[in-house]
């Protein structure tokens, strides 16, 4: 049971940032832009989190500055490939190539610690929060448990993360803003006839999805680390792509997705160093890749025919 | 004085450097069904996107009930009043059809009681005009008859007065065109406007109340339906006398061309598209395929022009089994080197790449023909000068060989497909709905063309939903229901009403 717990929290934990990151792929993919500069934007978002937050002292100043970052440059990707119709890959690649440029330069400039930002103070950090009664709650067999042991004691960013998940589900699927957003990823030329700005769809759900990448970075720098670490995303906002794909970009499915993912990542730690009976020590490196041969085998055989909305990647152009 | 619903003063509109449309000029008055006729590319489609603020018109002014009004976009038009009903519809395939209605129109930032409204709406709708829609189907998985309801309903529910359909009949089956025009004629008692673009000019004598007629670009007649008959309209379409039928001499047919034997096609689902076809087409002869659009004509084609590989059955082309031939080409380009051309059903879709200039899509399959491309090479004198031989030879317009083919007008990009396939000179033409949205003028010419072609002992496979072209045209009728030949009848002996038991289902 205990190790179970510590496996699941563990999960959690990792899933934040490839939740958040999934997410806001949706967003954009869903209104018809590809976004394979989640990546960048978490980067971007996680230097200037740490950056601020060191000089500010406060982890929501890092929060806003953070958001701020990603969502300038999903700014930057939404005026390239919408106003521009500019080519979508391109841009996003742009983006990350951007991003691993010049946040360690940046970081370099300004604090001399190669490349990265310096460790955070106790008071600029995100905590984890003990929710209340955990503690009196923590002897009451499995819901007590599950209560103290897996729900308390994550971040604030953890708990946003929760109640963010069900409000972008009813954002899509219930909204007038969701219904939109589905109509011009899949059939451009009909929302248009039909009323609908195509470009301002395409800006507001970019937005949003710089947003929510704004807060992933944060979390691996303000929280998880105390400092940014030159290219600390590590690829998660590929993984997180990869989760939005096995989701078939529904909200939920991708969540689920990515906490697959999480699990496997939580499970390879655990599994690091651990003598099994029969095979013996298994060599790091083999455990390493078990989140990536996952999303390999998961992306080649289980999901099925994944059918990306219609019109993603094809820049709006009102012609017949 | 008769109130207008529409009145257009002196529009224009140039695109580079074709005129579509010049000084047009026309009322159309309320409660009224206005047809609008003219030869592909006269600038009917560019005038009514302009009515709905798709294109801005170069000059002009444009009254709504007698207001004058700029029509910037089309939220300008539906707030208007104006809807439309476009050539390709607009729809999101993946949502119901009660999510593509209050698609641009919600009524608020929550769907929930928006659709609540719109399903009561929508039912209302449904019942006084007989639609007959079911609010909650996917549009995907609709016929196209049903997905066109679908749109008029679209423009209705935004509180449409006027409505635009741009050939809405092009795609429909004559049961399904029936519909409509009941669906229109209960529009125009309810006191909306309708404006129909057509071709057909049975449609325009049988539904409108009067008839605009325009011709490269400008509006060369207005008059009431009532005082004209068909050969009077063709008349003033085209500008010269139209024969609508078509002369055709007896000929003794040679040896079969093609020969099919107890072809069967069965989808993955297990549903027997083909079953069991048995019959030939012999050099010199028109066959003609008659059939509602469904019953398996479609796959028969793409079976035959090698898209398609059948079940089981023996394909013959001069005695041969094409589906035992072994290449490494894919099978269409085979049969394509063989001599078997192919006019697809869907233009836009398969016979076109709709990006690229005419010229290039003026060689579409026969770029290995050695008077064009020299070891891998194109040579684009020639490319140009075949294509501006098929300009001039098919009357497209405008003459320019390097303009993208998606810029076309409808008609002119199937003359485009037309003019390509016939030019190969080929052994065996199959050819599907040659002349849907095509201009009358144009028609005549077309079957002109594929009556020659069969007089130079050519075999041709019509297939058609136009029973007067199939009637016109074919040597020999087959008749095709639920994926059988329900009957064959020879063209003397063939009217309508026989064939259209046929068509049903009924056995000879
Ligand atoms: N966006 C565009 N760019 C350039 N040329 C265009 C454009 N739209 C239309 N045209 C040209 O304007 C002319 C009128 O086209 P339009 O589509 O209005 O014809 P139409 O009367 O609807 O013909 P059809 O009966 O074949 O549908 C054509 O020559 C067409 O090639
Ligand atoms: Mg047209």
């Amino acid at each position: 049971m205990e190790q179970w717990l510590s496996l699941l929290d563990s999960t959690i934990r990792v899933a934040t940032p490839l939740v958040l990151a999934a997410l806001a792929g949706m967003f954009s993919e869903r209104s018809g832009v590809v976004d394979i500069g989640l990546e960048g934007k978490m980067l971007v978002a996680a230097f200037a989190s740490g950056a601020a937050a060191f000089v500010t002292h406060s982890p929501w100043l890092g929060l806003l500055a953070g958001v701020m970052a990603a969502v300038s440059m999903a700014m930057v990707h939404a005026f390239v490939s919408v106003t521009y119709n500019g080519n979508q890959l391109i841009s996003g690649m742009a983006i990350n190539t951007i991003a691993s440029g010049i946040t360690p330069v940046l970081a370099l400039a300004w604090f001399q610690q190669g490349g990265n930002t310096p460790q955070l103070d106790d008071d600029s950090r995100f905590h984890d929060i003990t929710l209340p009664f955990a503690d009196a709650l923590s002897n009451v067999p499995v819901i007590g448990q599950l209560y103290s042991k897996l729900l308390s004691g994550h971040s604030v960013l953890v708990y946003l993360t929760i109640i963010i998940i069900p409000l972008v589900s009813w954002v899509v699927y219930r909204s007038r803003f969701g219904l939109r957003l589905r109509a011009v990823g899949e059939n451009p030329h009909a929302a248009d006839t039909a009323g609908v700005s195509v470009a301002r769809v395409r800006y507001i759900a970019l937005f949003w999805g710089g947003v929510l990448c704004g807060m992933a970075g944060t979390f691996l720098s303000v929280y998880q680390t105390g400092s940014f670490i030159k290219e600390m995303t590590a690829g998660k906002g590929f993984l997180a792509l990869a989760a939005l794909i096995f989701g078939k970009w529904r909200p939920l499915p991708a969540v689920s997705g990515c906490l697959l993912f999480a699990f496997a990542d939580a499970l390879q730690i655990r599994l690091e160093g651990v003598d099994l009976p029969v095979i013996g020590q298994i060599p790091s490196q083999a455990i390493q890749v078990i989140p990536y041969v996952l999303t390999v085998l998961l992306l080649a055989g289980f999901v099925g025919r994944a059918v990306a909305p219609k019109a993603i990647g094809v820049p709006f152009v009102k012609s017949r | 004085m008769t109130d207008f619903a529409i009145e257009l003063a002196g529009i224009s509109k140039r695109f580079g450097a074709v005129q579509a449309n010049r000084d047009v000029t026309m009322h159309i008055a309320k409660g009224s069904i206005h047809g609008i006729i003219g030869e592909n590319g006269a600038g009917k489609s560019t005038l009514m996107s302009i009515l709905y603020g798709y294109y801005q018109a170069d000059g002009g002014s444009i009254r709504v009930n007698g207001q004058e009004v700029r029509i910037r976009n089309s939220q300008e038009a539906i707030r208007l009043g104006i809807g439309m009903v476009h050539q390709h519809f607009m729809l999101v395939d993946t949502f119901t059809v009660l999510e593509n209605i209050v698609l641009g129109a919600e009524g608020g930032l929550l769907l929930k009681q928006g659709m609540e409204q719109a399903r009561a709406h929508l039912l209302q709708l449904n019942r006084d005009y007989s639609l007959e829609v079911d609010p909650d189907a996917l549009v995907g998985e609709l016929g196209v008859g049903l997905q066109q309801r679908v749109e008029i309903l679209k423009a209705l529910y935004r509180g449409a007065d006027v409505l635009i359909l741009d050939e809405p009949t092009a795609v429909l089956t004559p049961q399904e065109a029936d519909h409509l025009f009941c669906i229109l004629r209960a529009l125009r008692e309810q006191g909306k406007t309708v404006i129909l673009i057509t071709h057909k000019l049975r449609e325009v004598m049988d539904i409108t109340d009067a008839v605009t007629v325009m011709r490269a670009g400008t509006v060369v007649g207005n008059v009431r339906t009532a005082e004209v008959d068909k050969e009077k309209l063709a008349d003033l379409m085209v500008g010269r006398k139209v024969s609508l039928k078509v002369d055709k001499a007896e000929r003794l047919p040679g040896a079969a061309v093609l020969e099919v034997r107890d072809l069967n096609l069965t989808d993955a689902r297990g549903v027997k598209l083909l079953d069991g076809l048995n019959f030939q087409v012999r050099a010199g002869e028109i066959v003609g395929i008659a059939g509602v659009s469904g019953n398996g004509q479609s796959e028969l084609l793409e079976v035959l022009a090698g898209m398609v590989e059948p079940s089981s059955g023996e394909v013959r082309y001069h005695d041969q089994d094409l589906l035992l031939e072994k290449s490494s080409q894919p099978r269409a380009a085979l049969y394509r080197q063989k001599g078997i051309a192919h006019v697809p059903e869907d233009r836009s879709r398969e016979g076109l790449v709709k990006s690229f200039p005419m010229f290039e899509n003026a060689i579409l399959g026969y770029h290995n023909d050695k008077t064009i491309s020299r070891r891998g090479l194109f040579s684009r004198q020639a490319l140009l000068a075949r294509t501006r031989d098929f300009i001039r030879q098919f009357d497209i317009r405008p003459d320019n060989a390097q303009l993208r083919v998606g810029l076309l007008s409808g008609g002119n990009q199937q003359k485009v497909v037309l003019a390509r396939e016939i030019h190969a000179n080929p052994d065996l033409l199959l050819i599907g709905q040659p002349t849907r949205g095509v201009d009358i003028g144009a028609i005549e010419f077309i079957h002109r063309r594929l009556v020659e072609l069969r007089d130079a002992g050519k075999a041709i496979l019509l297939v058609s939903v136009e029973l007067e072209e199939i009637l016109a045209l074919s040597d020999r009728i087959l008749v095709m229901a639920g994926g059988q030949i329900s009957g064959e009848v020879a063209a003397k002996e063939a009217d309508t009403l026989s064939l259209g038991l046929l068509m049903g289902g009924h056995k000879q």
